[in-house]
């Protein structure tokens, strides 16, 4: 006969931390989370432990000095924030950019867009248990950040663009890295599917889980492959058309379920994308100067201006409140993966605990972008 | 749904002068609005119920008064809405999280870097900042800036 326990076992829900340091959350993010047994009940993000005031210290700053801010808010698609701070005040002030320089600063966050995927896959995969595509994706990475040090001086953040043109001009020997590496990355992608895209671990992982569609994604104001993944064609490279995009043929990748696995292929396909558009930039890139005609200080004219770039993650915004001086008087960063991150609150509710690595992995954030 | 839709809508809404076309190309919307605090909710929900979704909120402090700045944006080509609210210093604003939910930490952040309340709002704690800090860090008299402004010299008739 079954001996009966002592006392009845009290069932209640309880909270749990996660992080503000754990593995996957990919700079100082809690997950508050209430639990019942393995569910979630209720998702609380709390982020705000990088936060370093990046928009007080634009209204102290000139606008050239303010450029290496640009890159540190988001690390792994820093040259894509500095384009989009650089590129905000020339529209506000009216400044012309020689051709040249517009290709060169696509080629160059192209080729960043390539390496921060590159990350979020290998840290993402990891996040799932798997090992070895991490080191494949980092060896691929290591040689656009090799490409990036040699022209720009730095391997993360960037500040490589100056208002009316690139700090430096590129050299044949960069041409050649550039299409070696683009040429090696393609014969390596049956690889990438083979070692990942096939696996049925990882498949069992993503297929169906965090799934944001399209109504939740406009509820919470998602960009980039989370709302893309959901079926939605919105990309502000093709939308609202900025640099030389509008002269170079892309496509934009889309899913149809909006689950994990499909942003995942949405990231992969835009890596291919990109690798097309740089292809591309590289055999149309015209002789000339890479420096225009810019004062030395800009004055852009009063009034404001908002100013949108895609990102990475999503779509990246500089609104700009001028008063004519040589300081912004207000400065506002519209980081796309504010509302990537939100979004949490709604899909996390009902899951396994197990599976928010694989949604929190998915949506692929990096915190200091949002704590600014 | 469409954009047109939307202007339509905010027709209805606000006065009609006080909505203005402006130059996508130059300043990155279409449609500039100037509103009171009591039009905000009922601009929202026309926003949401024309497919557009809530890009960001931001504020600006001035000598006079604060601004609060809504950025709705559409799927489409050249859809983005700027309204420009007056908040006077000391007062709040009605909360639009019962419509985009998006705005819950928008407002958070709008409270937490200026001070500004948001009326109704489910859950206005400090987003950014540590719940101890007594200070609103994006306020003028916060820190060093450059200067600090009135609304007419920034927004005023350049010829005035």
């Amino acid at each position: 006969m079954a001996t009966q326990l002592p006392e009845p076992i009290i069932e209640q829900t309880y909270y749990l931390n996660m992080g503000p340091q754990h593995p996957s959350t990919h700079g100082v993010l809690r997950l508050f989370l209430k639990l019942d047994g393995e569910y979630i009940i209720e998702a609380d993000p709390i982020i705000g432990y990088g936060h370093r005031g990046h928009e007080k210290m634009a209204e102290s700053h000139l606008y050239e000095q303010f450029l290496p801010n640009a890159s540190r808010m988001d690390y792994l698609s820093g040259l894509i924030f500095n384009h989009g701070y650089v590129a905000a005040i020339e529209k506000m002030a009216g400044i012309e950019v020689p051709p040249r320089a517009e290709y060169i600063r696509v080629i160059c966050a192209e080729l960043n867009r390539i390496s921060s995927h590159l990350l979020w896959f290998g840290t993402y995969i990891m996040d799932l248990g798997g090992f070895t595509p991490f080191l494949y994706a980092f060896d691929d990475r290591e040689i656009i950040l090799d490409i990036l040090d040699r022209v720009t001086g730095s391997r993360l953040t960037y500040s490589y663009c100056r208002v009316g043109g690139v700090a430096k001009d590129v050299d044949d020997e960069f041409i050649a890295a550039t299409r070696g590496f683009i040429q090696r990355l393609r014969s390596r992608w049956e690889d990438y599917h083979n070692l990942v895209t096939k696996n049925v671990i990882f498949i069992h992982r993503t297929k169906g889980v965090g799934v944001i569609n399209r109504e939740i994604a406009l509820r919470f104001g998602c960009s980039g492959p989370v709302l893309r993944a959901a079926g939605v064609v919105y990309d502000i490279r093709r939308v609202e058309p900025y640099s030389v995009y509008p002269d170079l043929q892309f496509e934009i990748p889309t899913g149809t379920a909006g689950d994990a696995f499909d942003r995942y292929m949405v990231r992969l396909q835009e890596i291919e994308q990109s690798l097309r558009i740089i292809e591309q930039a590289l055999e149309r890139l015209p002789e000339g100067p890479i420096r225009g005609r810019a004062p030395r200080n800009v004055r852009p004219p009063r009034g404001d201006s908002y100013f949108a770039v895609e990102a990475a993650r999503g779509a990246l915004g500089f609104y700009i409140v001028s008063d004519g001086t040589r300081y912004p008087y207000r400065l506002k960063v519209r980081a796309p993966s504010f509302g990537n991150l939100q979004v949490l609150t709604e899909m996390l509710p009902g899951t396994l605990v197990a599976d928010t690595i694989s949604i929190l992995g998915s949506i692929d954030i990096v915190v200091p972008e949002i704590d600014r | 749904m469409s954009f047109d839709d939307f202007r339509e809508e905010l027709r209805k809404v606000v006065d009609p002068a006080a909505i203005r076309a402006s130059d996508h190309g130059i300043k990155g919307y279409s449609l500039e609005v100037t509103a009171r605090s009591d039009q905000v909710g009922r601009i929202a929900r026309a926003a949401r119920d024309t497919d557009l979704f809530l890009e960001a909120i931001s504020g600006v402090d001035f000598t006079d008064c604060f601004q609060v700045v809504y950025f709705f944006n559409g799927f489409g080509a050249g859809s983005r809405v700027q309204v420009r609210v007056k908040v006077n210093k000391g007062e709040s604003l009605p909360t639009i999280s019962t419509v985009y939910d998006a705005a819950l930490w928008h407002e958070r952040e709008v409270f937490d870097l200026f001070g500004i309340a948001f009326d109704n709002h489910p859950n206005l704690r400090r987003l950014l900042l540590p719940e101890d800090a007594d200070f609103h860090p994006l306020r003028k008299d916060f820190g060093r800036v450059h200067a600090v402004r009135s609304t007419d010299e920034i927004y005023g008739d350049p010829t005035a």
